[in-house]
């Protein structure tokens, strides 16, 4: 580790040594568009949105990289919004809208690389879904229970239960949901139940106020996992 | 027994030679996968029985080997020490065959006429084994001894100078045993030719609590097996290889551990390398305190469950750790954080064949051999419209025209060439105003074309260029992984674009389209499959645009390939009426009487092309 010097777009910045490039260039208030991108999970370099064009020698040889986990050294240069750059963004763009043109997003994100008219048609059966993996990493790494993951490979790949059948270990805690940055993850909640991947939870009333506020098996589950006890955890986030 | 110095190996390989010199003769019939589907294992049972009931026993000894490389011609004898070659031994009666060959050139010593290779131009019938076209311009390294040693004898193995490399490998310090492979300029034989050396030092240099070497056996390039006939025809090479390469990266405490990791459908490879694992142990050559030295070093198989992205090291390493087969980025190298994270130095299986060569030998002479940034030899699956198919070794730089018309004995029919596809589905397509390439991994990536594992079909002029490019395309969307969008999604509608072209319905604007989408996925995709995905498509429009062109302007396919594009029809002038394309035809939509002009229903013919293969007139024209 260690201080390193870096160009971004011709300008001169201190960074850490291995500092992701994406990161670099977020602190330092340069635009790159992420879809499979959050701070609380592993990257994976899925989405391909967040391409930028690095060199080690001006003038030298130049290679596409996604900033989400191009690690920076001395002397590297990027470039955030080049030619090529802006040639894979469009291009990535227009297969995900093809793919996808429901997702939330995702047509004025396109339209700001110049994709109009979309000249690969467009698909109907694939929901929202852009498989940015997003829900999949958050279940397993934040929530700690892993009731997603991927089915399928290639086109046919889909997010999901194992089997798409209702997940056994599911807590019904909808991280998934809020997480999803296209909103095809669906979660319905009326009264006491709550709705999501084919399961129905039982929600539980805050001790204070008494709305429903959580599922039944998530507040366990935080319970076995912290040791905090039920009732403390019987408050909603307002009344906490 | 345990093999514990040099003098002990020397002394299983004199008693190895000694008890084959005391036999006269010995016959080895092919145990490659290509001739057991021919029925080499009855055919070599037979012969066993033939060579028993003559009490031919003490005289002649018979063994099976791994693949000779040949198949197509299989199965395959060679008598030895006579160099004698018998092909095609048997096809239809193995009984009888074994009888002949057992008579005449055992109990005679003639051979056998029916039996020899006949060169398919001059008619000329061949005894010698190396005096064969197909053979004669090969220089074996890595598939030294397939064909000749028993896979299933580690003594077989030792006789012709197996583990001598191990030998003086440790006897080496590790830094020299890896300058060594440095200046022999070994470049990975998976496809991407990265110099091996480097890997090796960069592995050795890092650190970490254990390291793993791993053997890269997913070959899934379709028509490559190569590395199939190595793991069947000489596993212990593999074994060798590995342990000298175990033996150079380990550092300090930190343990090696070993994976050789094979697709499932190769389960002859998977046997012969199980057994030669554990003749390996039994002999001290792995485990504990290899060759008494101190060093230990393991290996264990994983059988892939084949998907084509695992034969990627990244998405293999996924794999082999239990999860999904999906490649990551390589910004920090698997010889830093491969395997659970662990420094990892990962090579082909051809790779680890020509190590003990290169250590037995030296750098010098494996650097003599090839071009300047390509050295030693490379295997090759040539198929295609050539005379000779099957598994050929060259030295790096040989034209391609060699290999085409010499190795290859040239086009089938007298058609004329007119391309050779590389590298698989990562490589593209070389136009016949290129066949003096030199072949080797810089020549190749600089026409648009690729090394690859080394796949080399040849094509003729009844070959269409789209598609060719459309098989690649559908096949590599079904093999892709799914992760990156470029690659996924790309492919996907490259397929949609290809599908509208071949049936008629492609616009101008699709061109277009499809060479930016090559772009893109070249640029953007996460690994190799996506990278490279595009270059059977670019190197067809840049070497065949016309063909494109005809599809799309024109709505014909000039190969007469695209069935949607092309239609079948019979001249009346030169029909004699012989009926044999109504015979022939499988949907029944030819009508006519004897001596009488036929005629084609187009609302019944299924574009088969029967017709046209069979006619004896030419009457039968394809538009």
């Amino acid at each position: 580790m260690g201080k390193i010097k870096l160009k971004i777009d011709g300008r001169e910045f201190s960074a850490e040594k291995d500092e992701y490039v994406l990161d670099i260039a977020k602190r330092e208030g340069f635009e790159i568009p992420t879809y499979c991108h959050n701070d609380q999970v592993s990257r994976e370099a899925r989405c391909r949105l967040c391409v930028v064009e690095a060199r080690w020698q001006e003038g030298g040889h130049s290679r596409i990289v996604t900033s989400c986990l191009y690690p920076a050294d001395e002397g590297l240069m990027v470039e955030t919004n080049s030619e090529q750059v802006r040639l894979v963004r469009r291009v990535v763009l227009e297969l995900l809208l093809a793919r996808t043109p429901e997702a939330k997003g995702l047509a004025e994100l396109a339209a700001e690389y110049g994709v109009g008219k979309n000249r690969f048609g467009a698909d109907t059966d694939f929901g929202k879904c852009i498989l940015c993996g997003l829900c999949v990493r958050t279940c397993r790494e934040v929530v700690g229970v892993e009731a997603l993951g991927f089915r399928m490979r290639g086109v046919l790949k889909q997010v999901g239960p194992a089997f798409a059948e209702p997940s056994s270990v599911c807590i019904g805690c909808g991280a998934c949901y809020f997480v999803c940055p296209t909103g095809h993850i669906i979660m319905t909640e009326k009264g006491d139940e709550r709705k999501i991947w084919g399961r129905t939870f039982k929600m539980e009333k805050c001790s204070k106020c008494g709305r429903y506020f959580a599922p039944k098996y998530q507040l366990e589950w935080i319970n076995s996992q912290t040791g905090v006890a039920m009732d403390r955890l019987s408050l909603c986030q307002d009344c906490k | 027994m345990k093999i514990n110095s040099l003098a002990d190996l020397e002394s299983v390989k004199s008693k190895a030679l000694a008890a084959s010199a005391a036999m006269e003769k010995t016959v080895i019939v092919c145990g490659g996968t290509g001739c057991l589907s021919y029925g080499s294992a009855e055919l070599a049972s037979a012969l066993e029985r033939k060579i028993k009931d003559r009490k031919l026993n003490a005289k002649v000894m018979l063994k099976m080997s791994g693949c000779h490389g040949f198949c197509e011609r299989g199965p395959i004898v060679v008598i030895e020490p006579d160099k004698i070659y018998y092909q095609r031994v048997g096809r239809r009666d193995k009984e009888k065959a074994a009888e002949e060959l057992v008579e005449t050139t055992l109990v005679q010593g003639k051979v056998v006429e029916s039996f020899l290779y006949s060169d398919p131009v001059t008619k000329e019938r061949m005894i010698d084994y190396y005096k064969i076209p197909f053979y004669a311009k090969q220089k074996r390294i890595a598939l030294r001894n397939s064909g000749h040693i028993n896979p299933a004898d580690i003594d077989d193995y030792i006789a012709t100078g197996g583990y001598a490399a191990l030998v003086k490998a440790l006897a080496m310090k590790p830094e020299a045993v890896i300058e060594e492979i440095k200046k022999s300029n070994l470049r990975g034989r998976g496809g991407g030719g990265y110099p091996t050396g480097r890997k090796w030092e960069s592995t050795r240099k890092a650190e970490g609590p254990v390291k793993y070497i791993i053997c890269n056996g997913d070959e899934g390039d379709p028509g490559a097996f190569m590395d199939r006939s190595i793991m069947e025809g000489d596993p212990h090479t593999v074994l060798e290889g590995m342990v000298i390469a175990a033996y150079a990266i380990a550092k300090g405490k930190a343990p090696a551990h070993g994976f050789i990791y094979v697709r499932h459908e190769y389960p002859l490879a998977v046997k012969n390398l199980t057994k030669a694992i554990e003749q390996a142990r039994e002999h001290g050559l792995l485990g504990k305190n290899i060759l008494n030295s101190g060093f230990d070093f393991d290996l264990r198989i994983n059988r892939g469950g084949g998907a084509f992205v695992c034969g990627e090291s990244s998405a293999l390493m996924r794999s082999l750790e239990g999860r999904v087969g999906e490649p990551r980025a390589k910004y920090v190298h698997a010889t830093e954080k491969g395997l659970w994270d662990q420094p990892t130095n990962l090579n082909n299986v051809e790779t680890y064949a020509c190590l003990p060569e290169i250590i037995v030998k030296g750098a010098d002479w494996f650097a003599s051999i090839g071009t300047k940034g390509s050295k030693g030899t490379k295997v090759f699956s040539l198929v295609g419209k050539v005379n000779n198919t099957g598994l050929v070794e060259v030295p790096m730089g040989i034209p391609l025209r060699e290999i085409v018309f010499d190795i290859g004995g040239g086009i089938r029919k007298g058609k004329k060439f007119k391309a050779v596809q590389t590298g698989g589905p990562s490589g593209g397509v070389i136009p016949d105003s290129m066949i003096d390439l030199p072949v080797d991994f810089d020549e190749l990536t600089r026409v648009g074309s690729m090394m690859g594992s080394g796949g080399l079909i040849v094509m003729d002029e009844e070959d269409c260029m789209v598609d060719v490019a459309y098989y690649f395309v559908k096949f590599l969307e079904e093999e892709s992984c799914g992760k990156c969008v470029p690659c996924r999604e790309g492919l996907r509608r490259m397929r949609q674009i290809f599908d509208r072209i071949t049936t008629g319905n492609g616009n101008p604007d699709d061109m277009v389209m499809l060479e930016e989408l090559c772009t893109a996925m070249k640029l953007g995709s996460l690994c190799g499959l996506g990278q490279t995905a595009a270059n059977p498509v670019m190197s067809t429009i840049n070497y065949f645009r016309s063909e494109y062109e005809a599809h799309i302007k024109d709505k014909k396919c000039p190969a007469g390939v695209c069935k949607a594009l092309i239609a079948y029809m019979i001249d009346p002038e030169s029909c004699t009426g012989c009926q044999l394309c109504v015979k022939n035809c499988p949907s029944g939509a030819i009508k006519g009487v004897k001596k009488k002009p036929h005629t084609i229903d187009k609302e019944i013919c299924i574009k088969c092309g029967v017709c046209y293969d069979v006619c004896k007139f030419d009457s039968v024209k394809r538009k």
